[in-house]
C-alpha cells in the first residue's frame, strides 16, 4: 500500500524532519531554563517520554483518582459553611418545613449549604455523588487487577498498598455521610455505636472513648470530622502517591499482544497522548458527575428531619459501600449470643462489623503471598493474565464477589420484601443459605466457563474463523473453508504459559517403591493447594498442535475423510482438557 | 524465548508450576504489527474536519463557563420547574449544574478526540529491567550499612541497641496516653441505669402530656418518654439539650394496651396495668429504637436489622440478629396516670461486655 500522507500524519512528518534537518533547535522556555537553575528540572523531562499503554480497564483506576480529586475539591468548598457541632439551634433558614426545628449545628449548617449558599447544593451533591463514583471506581479497579494477576511480583507490595486505600477510602465515605447528623446518618452512628460495644473486653471502653461517654454526647460529630477532612485524606492521599509513584516506577502492566512482551512497556508517551487522554478523562469524568449531581437528588437531608435517637425510619440503608458490612448484621442469627464468666459474647454483631472489615482486607491483602507460595512463582510478570488463563484464580474472585452480593442483597432485604410482596424472614433464610451456596455455584460455574473460553479459544486457533466460503467437492459434499487466524490474531490465544501442578512438575509422593516419600506439611499444603489450582486445565495451542489440526483440514476435503475427521476432532478436544487423576 | 530476560527465572527461584520441557515448541511473538494510518493522518480534509470538531467542543466549553456564571447572577435561587421524567425541581440548581458539566465535559470529550484524530498513534515500546539491583549495587550497599552500623560501634555496644530500641518504643507513651484517656470517661455503670425510677410519670412523645390508662384503646401504641424529658423542657432547672439527647437514647419506651387475654407471660401482666404494657424502645441488638408495631401479630419490628419481637410474650426475639428481650419498664397508676413502678430491671440497649 503506498499512501502519500496528506493530514495530520504529514504534519507531523514534516515538523520533525524540519526540525531535525534545520538548524533551528528547539530551545527551553525562559520560565523553564529559571527553574532548571534552580531544581534541574531539564533532567526529569524525559518523564514526558514515559509510556503507558492502552486499554479500557486502565481506566478504571483512573476513575477513582479523579474522583477522589473531585472530592478534594468540593470537600474543600464544603468545609467553608459547615459546622463540625452537636450543640443545639432552632432552625431559622429558608427551608419552610423545618423552620423552628431543634437540631444541630451540623444538621443546620448542611441545610444552609443546601437552601441559602448559591450553588451550595450543587456542590454538596457532587461531592457526594463523587464519594460513591470513587469507591466504585476502586472496586472496579481492585476486580480488574486481581482478575488479571496484576498483582504478581514486582506488584505485591502496590497491591497492599491499594488494598489499605480502599478500606480508608470506606472508613472516609462512612465518616462522612455521618456528619449531616440528619435522621438517617444518626442512625447509622447509632449502629457503629452499637457493634462497638459488642468488642469483647474492650467495647465499652471503645465506646465511652470514641463518643466522648455515653451515646449520642455532644464529641463524635466533631471527631468525625476532623478524620474526615485531615487524618484519613491525609493517609489518603499520602499512600496514594506512593500507589502512583510505583506504577511509574515498576511501569505500567499490559495485556498480552503481538510486540507486547514481559520485557517492554508498549503504548503511548505521556506527552502528548498521554496527557491528553488522561486529563480530558478527567474532566469527562469531573463533567459526567456535575451532570449526575445536577439532575439526581442524593442523600436529601432535610427530608429525613434532624436525628433523634427515639426515632427511625423504616428502609434505613447506608451508603452502597457499607451493605455488606449491614448485610451482614442482619443476616447473622441472635442464637450465637452468649454469657461465659459472667461476660456477654454477641459475635452475631462482632462478627459482621468489627471482625468482617478487617478480614475482608486482610484477605485481599494476603492473596498474591498465598498464590506466589503456591506456584512457586518467584519472577517478575508484567504481561497480564486473560483472567479465562487463571481459571482458578476468577473462580475464586467471583466467589468472593458472589458473597459480597448476597450480604449486600441482605442489606436490602426490608426493601426486596416490600417490592416483590415476599415474607422478610423468609428472604433472610435464603440468603443466609446463600451465603454459603453461591460461592461454591459461583466458583464452578467460573471455573467451567474460564475451561470452555479456554478451549473456544484452542479450536479457533486450530481449525480458524469461519470464512462464510462454502465449497463443493467433487463428489457434491458441501463444507465451509475454514481460514487461519493471522499470526498476530493467534498470539494473544498462544502466547500464556502452561500452568502445571506440581504433582506434574515434581516427583510423585511416592518414591519407586510405592512407600511415601517423607514430607512436611507444608508441603503436603502446597502440593494439595497446586492440585486444587492447576489440575484441570487447558494447555496453549503448540505449533506441532496447528500442523496436525491442518492435516486434519486437509482430510475433511477429501472424499469420504469427513467422519474420521470429525472422529478426531471430537477425540482431541477430550484431550484438550487435562485432568490428572491419578488414582 | 531466550530473549526473555525477566521470565529467567532469578538464581534461588526456580518457578515450580510452569514446565519448561515443550517451551521449543512454542509459537513466536511476530512483533509489533505495521502501523495503519488513520483517516486523519492520509486526507487533509479528514484532519481538518477533526480540527474543527476539537475546535467546536472546546468553544462549547467556553460558552458553557461564561453561561454559569452569567447565570450564577442573574437567576432566581428559588426559581422552580417541573421537569419532564424528573419532576418538580429547584431549576437554578439545575442550571448551574447543566452549564457546569457542560464547561467540564466539553474540554475533556475534545482532548480525547484531539488525542485519538490528530495525535499521533504509533505505539512505542519502552524496554523494562529487572527491579532487583544487580550484585555489585547489593555488595555496595550491603557495605555502606555495614560500615555504618560499626561506626556507631552498635556492634560492639549491644546495650545501647537494646536500650535506643526501647526508649523509640516507648516514647509514644507521653503523647499518645494522654489523647487516648482524655478521650472520654471511663464507662462505670453508666450503661447499667437510665433515668427512669418510681413514681415518675409516662409523657407521650412528643407532646409531653400524662396519660390516663381509660384513655388508652385497645392495640394503640404510644411513644413514652420520662417526665421532665419531653414537651416544655425550658424551666429553671430543665435538662439540658444534650441530657435529652441521652435519655431518648436510653429511657424512650413504648407503650401498648393488649387484651390481658392475649399476653402469654405472668411476669408481664404483673408488671403492665391492665394489659398495658411498656417496654424499652432501643434495640438489644445494635441499639436502633425498635419502632414498627403490628397491630394484627403484635410483633415488634426494628427497622434498621429486622429482630422481630414478640408484644404477647414478654418481647421475647422471634426473628432476626437480636438476642436478649426488650426489657419491659413496671408501670402502675398513680393519681390516675400512668407511673413507673421501678426502672429498668436490667440494663437497656446493646449487648456489651460487661453487661453479664
Amino acid at each position: 500500500m503506498t499512501t502519500i500522507p496528506q493530514g495530520a500524519g504529514s504534519v507531523r512528518d514534516r515538523s520533525t524532519t524540519e526540525t531535525s534537518t534545520d538548524d533551528a533547535k528547539p530551545s527551553l522556555p525562559p520560565p523553564v531554563v529559571w527553574a532548571d537553575e534552580r531544581l534541574g528540572v531539564a533532567k526529569g523531562m524525559g518523564l514526558f517520554k514515559k509510556v503507558f499503554p492502552d486499554h479500557w480497564s486502565f481506566l478504571l483506576g483512573e476513575i477513582a483518582m479523579y474522583s477522589m480529586i473531585i472530592c478534594l475539591i468540593t470537600g474543600t468548598f464544603l468545609t467553608f459553611w459547615f459546622v463540625p457541632s452537636m450543640a443545639h439551634v432552632v432552625y431559622d433558614g429558608s427551608y419552610v418545613p423545618l423552620k423552628g426545628v431543634g437540631m444541630s449545628e451540623a444538621y443546620a449548617s448542611t441545610l444552609d449549604i443546601s437552601f441559602d449558599i448559591k450553588g451550595g447544593l450543587l456542590i454538596r451533591q457532587l461531592h457526594h455523588w463523587a464519594a460513591l463514583l470513587f469507591i466504585v471506581g476502586i472496586a472496579l479497579h481492585v476486580a480488574r487487577v486481581f482478575f488479571t494477576g496484576a498483582f504478581r511480583k514486582p506488584r505485591e507490595l502496590n497491591w497492599v498498598i491499594g488494598t489499605v486505600l480502599s478500606l480508608l477510602a470506606i472508613i472516609e465515605g462512612f465518616a462522612g455521610y455521618s456528619l449531616p447528623d440528619d435522621l438517617l446518618s444518626g442512625t447509622g452512628i447509632r449502629a457503629m455505636n452499637g457493634f462497638m460495644s459488642s468488642a469483647p473486653v474492650i467495647g465499652t471502653y471503645l465506646t465511652f472513648f470514641v463518643f466522648g461517654g455515653e451515646f449520642p454526647g455532644e464529641s463524635i460529630i466533631p471527631r468525625l470530622y476532623i478524620a474526615h477532612v485531615l487524618l484519613l485524606p491525609a493517609l489518603l492521599v499520602g499512600l496514594f502517591a506512593v500507589h502512583i509513584f510505583l506504577v511509574f516506577w515498576h511501569k505500567h502492566t499490559q495485556y498480552p499482544g503481538p510486540g507486547r512482551t514481559n520485557n517492554n512497556v508498549v503504548g503511548f508517551p505521556l506527552l502528548p497522548v498521554y496527557t491528553a487522554k488522561a486529563g480530558g478523562f478527567f474532566f469527562i469524568v469531573f463533567g459526567l458527575t456535575a451532570l449526575i449531581s445536577a439532575t439526581v437528588t442524593i442523600n436529601a437531608v432535610w427530608a429525613y428531619g434532624p436525628y433523634d435517637p427515639a426515632q427511625v425510619t423504616a428502609g434505613s440503608q447506608p451508603d452502597f459501600y457499607m451493605w455488606f458490612s449491614d448485610g451482614a448484621l442482619r443476616l447473622l442469627p441472635g442464637f450465637m449470643e452468649f454469657e461465659l464468666w459472667g461476660f456477654t459474647f454477641s459475635p452475631q454483631i462482632f462478627l459482621g462489623s468489627l471482625v468482617l472489615l478487617p478480614l475482608v482486607w486482610i484477605i485481599l491483602g494476603a492473596y498474591p503471598f498465598i498464590e506466589q507460595w503456591v506456584t512457586g512463582d518467584k519472577r517478575e510478570h508484567h504481561l497480564l493474565d486473560r483472567p479465562r488463563n487463571a481459571p482458578v484464580r476468577t473462580a475464586i474472585g467471583t466467589a468472593g464477589i458472589s458473597m459480597y452480593l448476597v450480604l449486600a442483597l441482605a442489606t436490602i432485604n426490608d426493601i426486596i420484601a416490600i417490592k416483590l410482596h415476599l415474607s422478610i424472614n423468609d428472604i433472610t433464610v435464603a440468603l443466609r443459605v446463600l451465603f454459603f451456596l453461591a460461592p461454591v455455584v459461583a466458583f464452578m460455574v467460573t471455573k467451567r466457563l474460564c475451561l470452555s473460553l479456554q478451549r473456544a479459544d484452542r479450536e479457533l486457533v486450530l481449525h480458524g474463523t469461519e470464512s462464510g466460503r462454502i465449497q463443493r467437492t467433487a463428489d457434491g459434499r458441501f463444507y465451509e473453508v475454514h481460514e487461519d487466524l493471522s499470526e498476530y490474531d493467534r498470539w494473544p490465544l498462544v502466547q500464556h504459559e502452561p500452568m502445571r501442578p506440581l504433582s506434574v512438575t515434581e516427583e510423585s509422593e511416592t518414591d519407586e517403591y510405592g512407600v511415601d516419600r517423607p514430607r512436611g506439611i507444608a508441603y503436603k499444603a502446597r502440593r494439595a493447594l497446586s492440585e486444587f489450582y492447576f489440575k484441570d486445565r487447558v494447555e496453549p495451542v503448540t505449533p506441532a498442535e496447528v500442523a496436525a489440526a491442518h492435516h486434519h483440514g486437509e482430510a475433511e476435503a477429501l472424499p469420504g475423510g469427513h467422519a474420521e475427521a470429525l472422529e478426531e476432532s471430537h477425540a482431541e478436544e477430550h484431550a484438550s482438557l487435562r485432568s490428572d487423576d491419578r488414582h | 524465548m531466550t530473549d526473555d530476560q525477566l521470565a529467567v527465572p532469578e538464581p534461588h527461584s526456580t518457578p515450580a508450576s510452569t514446565g519448561d520441557a515443550d517451551t521449543i515448541d512454542r509459537f513466536q511473538d511476530p512483533g509489533l504489527p505495521a502501523h495503519r494510518p488513520r483517516r486523519a493522518d492520509v486526507d487533509e480534509k479528514a484532519a481538518k474536519r477533526a480540527e474543527h470538531q476539537v475546535s467546536f467542543m472546546f468553544t462549547l466549553s467556553i460558552l458553557a463557563s461564561l453561561a454559569f456564571a452569567i447565570c450564577y447572577f442573574a437567576v432566581d435561587p428559588n426559581l422552580r420547574g417541573r421537569l419532564i421524567i424528573i419532576g418538580p425541581m429547584n431549576l437554578y440548581h439545575l442550571i448551574l449544574g447543566l452549564t457546569m458539566a457542560a464547561s467540564l465535559l466539553f474540554i475533556g470529550l475534545g482532548a480525547v478526540h484531539w488525542a485519538k484524530t490528530l495525535m499521533p498513534d504509533t505505539e512505542v515500546a519502552e524496554e523494562r529491567h529487572l527491579q532487583a539491583s544487580d550484585q555489585a549495587a547489593r555488595d555496595e550497599a550491603a557495605g555502606i550499612l555495614s560500615q555504618g552500623f560499626r561506626d556507631s560501634q552498635l556492634d560492639r555496644r549491644p546495650v545501647l541497641l537494646a536500650l535506643t530500641g526501647g526508649a523509640l518504643a516507648l516514647f509514644a507513651i507521653p503523647v499518645a496516653l494522654p489523647t487516648i484517656f482524655g478521650l472520654g470517661p471511663l464507662p462505670g455503670d453508666a450503661l447499667e441505669t437510665t433515668v427512669w425510677k418510681r413514681g415518675m410519670r409516662l409523657m407521650i412523645d412528643p407532646s409531653g402530656t400524662p396519660i390516663r390508662p381509660e384513655h388508652l384503646t385497645q392495640g394503640s401504641v404510644i411513644h413514652v418518654m420520662p417526665e421532665g424529658f419531653v414537651g416544655d423542657t425550658h424551666g429553671e432547672d430543665a435538662p439540658s439539650a444534650l441530657e435529652i439527647m441521652e435519655v431518648k437514647a436510653t429511657a424512650s419506651v413504648l407503650l401498648v394496651k393488649l387484651n390481658p387475654g392475649d399476653i402469654q407471660s405472668q411476669k408481664q401482666l404483673d408488671w403492665g396495668v391492665d394489659g398495658i404494657v411498656a417496654y424499652s424502645k432501643i434495640c438489644t441488638h445494635v441499639g436502633c429504637p425498635v419502632a414498627l408495631y403490628e397491630r394484627q401479630t403484635h410483633h415488634l419490628l426494628c427497622p434498621c436489622h429486622q429482630s422481630t419481637f414478640d408484644m404477647t410474650d414478654d418481647c421475647k426475639v422471634i426473628f432476626g440478629p437480636a438476642k436478649r428481650p426488650l426489657p419491659q419498664l413496671p408501670i402502675m397508676v398513680e393519681n390516675g396516670y400512668l407511673v413507673a413502678a421501678d426502672g429498668f430491671a436490667e440494663p437497656v440497649g446493646p449487648s456489651y461486655w460487661e453487661r453479664g
